[in-house]
C-alpha cells in the first residue's frame, strides 16, 4: 500500500479542480444536502407518528423496506427517470438516509417515559409544547444517534456520485481503479473515512451542546456515583 | 367544591371503568379516594381535570363544568402530582417548578424566583434548584412534583399515588409534610391511593371506592373504622380497626389518677423537679416505658398503659413533670364510652339523613 | 411492462445467476459473522477492555466505505481485485461488527437475578450459558441479525462497480445501456424481495426459538 498520492502536495493545492480540498467539498456538499433533505421528510414524520402511536407500523415497515432498497439500484432508476445530474444522486442518498431518521426520532419519541408525557398534560401544556417541550429535548439524544448513523452512510456511499460523471472523492477510486494507479484509491478511501469520521465529530459536538445534561447524565457526574445516583439522605422534615 | 354528577366512563371495548359515580368534594379538604386496583379511582381522579373525558355525566369545580374550558387552560389551574413524580429530566428542579407560572405568561425569572421559595416550602435546600431530577433521591423528586403542582398556587390539587413509589420511612415524611402544608394552604386536595392506612392518615374524608367506582362508603376515618358500611370496606379497613379508630379519639378525656397512687406493688418515681424516672418495686427500678401530653389520642395513651410495667400510662406537663396517670380500668371506660356515644351518633345521623 | 418480461425471456438465465450469487454473497458473510459473533461478544460482556477494542474497531470499520474497502483487501490480502472473497470479507466485517455489539447488548440485558437463581440451583458456567442466558439474550441478537441481514442484501450491490457479480450487475447492465429501465427494476424487485423473505425467515426463527416473548408482550 502506496501513500504516495496521499501525501504529494500538489494533490492538496487548494486551487486544483480535482485536489483534495476541492473534492471533499464537493463530497460534504452531496452529504449535507442529502441529509437535510432527509431529515425535512423524516423528522416530522417520526415525530408525528412519535407522539401520537398512530400509523406507527406503516412507518416502521416502510423504513425497513427503505433500508432493503441497494443505493446503487435506485441511482440507476433515479437516473433512468430524471436523466444524469445531481438529483439522481440526491434522490439516491435520501432514500439512504431517511430510514435511520426516522427509526430514530420515532423510537426516541417512544422512549419518553409514559409518567413524563403524563405529567406535561397535567400541568396543561397543548400536545404541540408537549411534543417540542418535552418529548424532542428528552429523545434528542437518540435522534441525533440517528442522524450520525446517517451521515455515516452517506459520507460513505456518496462516492457513487463519481461513478455516474460527478465529483466528490469517489473519483480518486474510480479513476485509479480505471488507470490501475492503486495509491489514489488508497488515498480517496483514506480522506472519505477521515471525512466521516469528521462528520461524526462534529455531529457528537452538536450533541453535546443541544443536549440537556439532565438528559445524557452528564448532569450526574458532580455526584461519586455514575449513571443512577445514590438517594441523598432527606433533610429534615 | 367538586362535584361529580352521574359520571360513567365506558371504554370502546365495552370496560366500565366507573358507573355512574356522584360525590361532592367540600373545598379546603382533603377528600382521599380508596380501593383496589382497577376500582377506577384514578380514571375518576383524572375525569377532573380531562385527561380522561367521562362517557356521560357532569363535573362541576364550584359550580363550572370543567368542560366550559379548553382542557389546558383547565389544567393549568389545577394541581397535579402523580407517582413518581413525572418530572421533566431535561430540566433542573427550578425550571422543573416554574413550568406552569411561565405556560401561564409569567417572566422566567420571575417564575423562577418564587419556584425558590417553593422549593423552601416543600422542605427542599435552595441549593438543589440547579440540579436535575437525575440528582435527587425520589423522596426529593417527589417533593418537587409537589412544588411544581403548587407553583401557580391552585386552588384544587389532584394528586395520583403520589407516595407510592418511596420507601415506607420516606413516605412517612412526606404524608407528615403534605399535612404540614395543607395546615398552611387549605387547598381542596383529592388524592387517591390503595393504601387503606395513608387513606386514614391524611383524608379529611375518605371515599372507599369498590369494583367500577362503586362508592362503598364515603365518611371521615374515624366512622370508616367505627363503624364499616359492609364486609368490603370492612376487609379494606383490615385488622385492629378498634385499636386503629383510637387514634382518632382525644386521651384528654380519660380520668386521671395522682402520681402517689401505688399500682400492684409498685411506684413512681420521680427527680426533685418531678420528672418521671421509673418504676420502684421489689425488683428494683423498671422503666416508664414513655409519657404523654395533653393533646395525645387515646391509641397513643392504650398503647402506654399496655407496655407500662405498672399498666400505667404516665401523663407529664410541658416541662416534662409527671401530673397524672391512666390506669387500665379508667381507660377501659373511656373507650367504651367514647366508642358507644360513636355508634349512637352515627346511627342517628343516619336516621336523619 | 412488457419490457420487463421481454427482458426476463432473453436474459432470464442471467438474472438468475445474478440472484444466487447475490444470495452466496449476501448471507454466507452473515452466518460467519454470526458463528463468530457469539464467543466474541460473550468475550465483550464479560471483559470491560474488549467492550473498549470491540466498540472503537466496530465504529472505524463502519467509516470505512464499503467500496473502498472492497478496493483495499485486494491490497491487503493480495487477492485480485476481482475475486469474491473480497467481498465476502468485507460485508463479514460489517456485520461483525454489528453482531459483536448487539451480541453482548443481548447478554448485557439478561436479568441477573435469573442467573443468579440459576447459579443458586447448581448450574455450572458452560450449561447455564447455553440453557439460560443464550436463550434469554436471544431476541436482542436476533434482532441485530435482521439488520446486518437486510444491510447485507443491499451493500452486495455495490460490488458490481467494480465488476464482481450479484443483483448489482443488473444495475451496472442499465448503465451501459444508456439507462435502460427494465433490468434496473428487475434488480430492485429482486434485492428488496430478497431482504423481506431474509427478515421473514429470521422472523420466524425468532419466534420459534423464543416462544416466551411473545407470551409476556400481552
Amino acid at each position: 500500500m502506496s501513500l504516495d498520492y496521499l501525501l504529494d502536495a500538489a494533490n492538496w493545492s487548494l486551487t486544483s479542480p480535482d485536489g483534495f480540498p476541492q473534492r471533499i467539498l464537493e463530497h460534504l456538499g452531496y452529504t449535507v444536502l442529502a441529509l437535510a433533505i432527509a431529515a425535512v421528510i423524516a423528522f416530522p414524520i417520526g415525530l408525528l407518528i412519535g407522539h401520537t402511536g398512530r400509523g406507527a407500523l406503516v412507518a416502521i415497515n416502510l423504513g425497513n423496506a427503505g433500508r432493503a432498497l441497494p443505493t446503487l439500484g435506485v441511482l440507476m432508476l433515479a437516473l433512468g427517470l430524471v436523466g444524469i445530474g445531481l438529483v439522481p444522486v440526491t434522490i439516491a442518498l435520501v432514500v439512504l438516509a431517511i430510514p435511520p431518521i426516522l427509526a430514530t426520532t420515532y423510537a426516541g419519541i417512544r422512549s419518553v417515559a409514559d409518567e413524563t408525557v403524563d405529567a406535561a398534560r397535567g400541568v396543561g401544556m397543548t400536545e404541540a409544547q408537549i411534543a417540542w417541550r418535552v418529548e424532542v429535548p428528552i429523545a434528542l439524544p437518540i435522534m441525533i444517534g440517528g442522524l450520525r448513523n446517517a451521515s455515516l452512510q452517506v459520507v460513505s456511499t456518496a462516492t457513487i456520485a463519481a461513478y455516474v460523471g460527478l465529483g466528490g472523492l469517489g473519483r480518486y477510486l474510480f479513476d485509479g481503479l480505471a488507470t490501475l494507479q492503486y495509491d489514489q484509491v488508497v488515498a480517496g478511501a483514506i480522506v472519505i473515512a477521515m471525512l466521516a469520521v469528521a462528520v461524526d465529530l462534529a455531529l457528537a459536538g452538536a450533541q453535546r451542546l443541544l443536549v440537556s445534561p439532565g438528559v445524557d447524565g452528564r448532569g450526574a457526574r458532580d455526584r461519586p456515583t455514575t449513571v443512577r445516583p445514590e438517594p441523598q439522605p432527606e433533610p429534615a422534615g | 367544591m367538586i362535584e361529580f354528577e352521574g359520571v360513567t366512563k365506558r371504554y370502546p371495548d365495552g370496560t366500565v371503568a366507573v358507573d355512574d359515580l356522584s360525590l361532592t368534594v367540600d373545598t379546603g379538604q382533603i377528600t382521599v379516594l380508596v380501593g383496589p386496583s382497577g376500582c377506577g379511582k384514578t380514571t375518576a381522579l383524572r375525569m377532573i381535570n380531562r385527561m380522561i373525558e367521562p362517557s356521560s355525566g357532569r363535573i362541576l369545580i364550584d359550580g363550572d363544568d370543567v368542560t366550559s374550558r379548553p382542557e389546558a387552560q383547565l389544567r393549568r389551574e389545577i394541581g397535579y402530582v402523580i407517582q413518581g413524580a413525572g418530572l421533566f429530566p431535561h430540566r433542573t428542579v427550578l425550571d422543573n417548578v416554574a413550568t406552569v407560572p411561565i405556560l401561564q405568561g409569567s417572566s422566567r425569572r420571575e417564575a423562577r424566583t418564587s419556584a425558590l421559595d417553593l422549593l423552601e416550602r416543600v422542605g427542599l435546600a435552595a441549593d438543589l434548584g440547579e440540579r436535575y431530577p437525575a440528582q435527587l433521591s425520589g423522596g426529593q423528586q417527589q417533593r418537587v412534583g409537589v412544588a411544581r403542582a403548587l407553583a401557580a398556587d391552585p386552588p384544587v390539587l389532584l394528586m395520583d399515588e403520589p407516595f407510592s413509589a418511596v420507601d415506607p420511612v420516606v413516605r412517612d415524611d412526606l404524608q407528615q409534610e403534605l399535612l404540614r402544608l395543607q395546615g398552611e394552604l387549605g387547598k381542596t386536595i383529592v388524592l387517591v391511593t390503595h393504601d387503606i392506612d395513608e387513606a386514614i392518615r391524611l383524608g379529611d374524608k375518605v371515599a372507599v371506592f369498590a369494583q367500577r367506582a362503586r362508592l362503598a362508603q364515603f365518611a371521615p376515618p374515624a366512622d370508616l373504622l367505627a363503624a364499616p358500611a359492609d364486609d368490603f370496606v370492612a376487609s379494606l379497613v383490615g385488622r385492629d380497626r378498634g385499636f386503629r379508630g383510637l387514634g382518632f379519639a382525644d386521651g384528654s378525656s380519660v380520668a386521671l389518677t395522682p402520681i402517689d397512687h401505688g399500682v400492684d406493688g409498685l411506684t413512681l418515681e420521680v427527680d426533685h423537679d418531678g420528672r418521671p424516672l421509673g418504676w420502684r418495686g421489689s425488683d428494683g427500678l423498671l422503666p416508664t416505658e414513655g409519657t404523654f401530653s395533653d393533646g395525645a389520642n387515646l391509641r397513643t395513651v392504650t398503647d402506654l398503659v399496655i407496655l407500662s410495667p405498672a399498666g400505667a400510662a404516665i401523663r407529664v406537663d410541658a416541662e416534662g413533670r409527671a401530673d397524672g396517670l391512666v390506669l387500665l380500668a379508667d381507660l377501659a371506660g373511656s373507650v367504651r364510652s367514647q366508642q358507644r356515644e360513636r355508634l349512637a351518633a352515627l346511627a342517628s345521623a343516619e336516621e336523619a339523613g | 411492462m412488457s419490457e420487463i418480461w421481454r427482458y426476463l425471456e432473453t436474459n432470464g438465465d442471467d438474472v438468475l445467476t445474478a440472484l444466487v450469487q447475490h444470495i452466496w454473497l449476501a448471507l454466507l458473510p452473515v452466518a460467519i459473522a454470526f458463528v463468530l459473533a457469539l464467543p466474541l461478544g460473550a468475550l465483550v460482556h464479560r471483559y470491560v477492555p474488549a467492550r473498549h477494542i470491540a466498540l472503537t474497531a466496530g465504529s472505524v470499520i463502519y467509516t470505512v466505505p464499503s467500496l473502498a474497502l472492497l478496493l483495499l483487501l485486494p491490497g491487503i490480502l493480495g487477492t485480485s481485485v476481482l475475486d469474491p472473497i473480497n467481498v465476502v470479507i468485507a460485508l463479514t466485517l460489517y456485520s461483525l461488527a454489528l453482531l459483536v455489539r448487539t451480541t453482548a447488548d443481548g447478554l448485557d440485558a439478561v436479568d441477573t437475578t435469573v442467573l443468579q437463581a440459576a447459579t443458586a440451583m447448581g448450574y455450572r458456567p458452560v450449561r447455564r450459558w447455553f440453557t439460560v442466558q443464550l436463550p434469554l439474550a436471544m431476541p436482542v441478537i436476533l434482532t441485530g441479525l435482521r439488520v446486518a441481514t437486510v444491510a447485507n442484501v443491499s451493500m452486495v450491490s455495490i460490488a458490481a462497480l467494480i465488476g464482481i457479480g450479484g443483483l448489482g450487475q443488473l444495475f451496472t447492465r442499465g448503465f451501459q445501456l444508456g439507462f435502460y429501465l427494465p433490468p434496473i427494476i428487475i434488480g430492485l424487485v429482486l434485492s428488496v424481495a430478497l431482504a423481506v423473505i431474509a427478515d421473514v425467515l429470521i422472523v420466524a426463527l425468532q419466534r420459534g426459538l423464543t416462544p416466551w416473548a411473545r407470551a409476556g408482550a400481552r
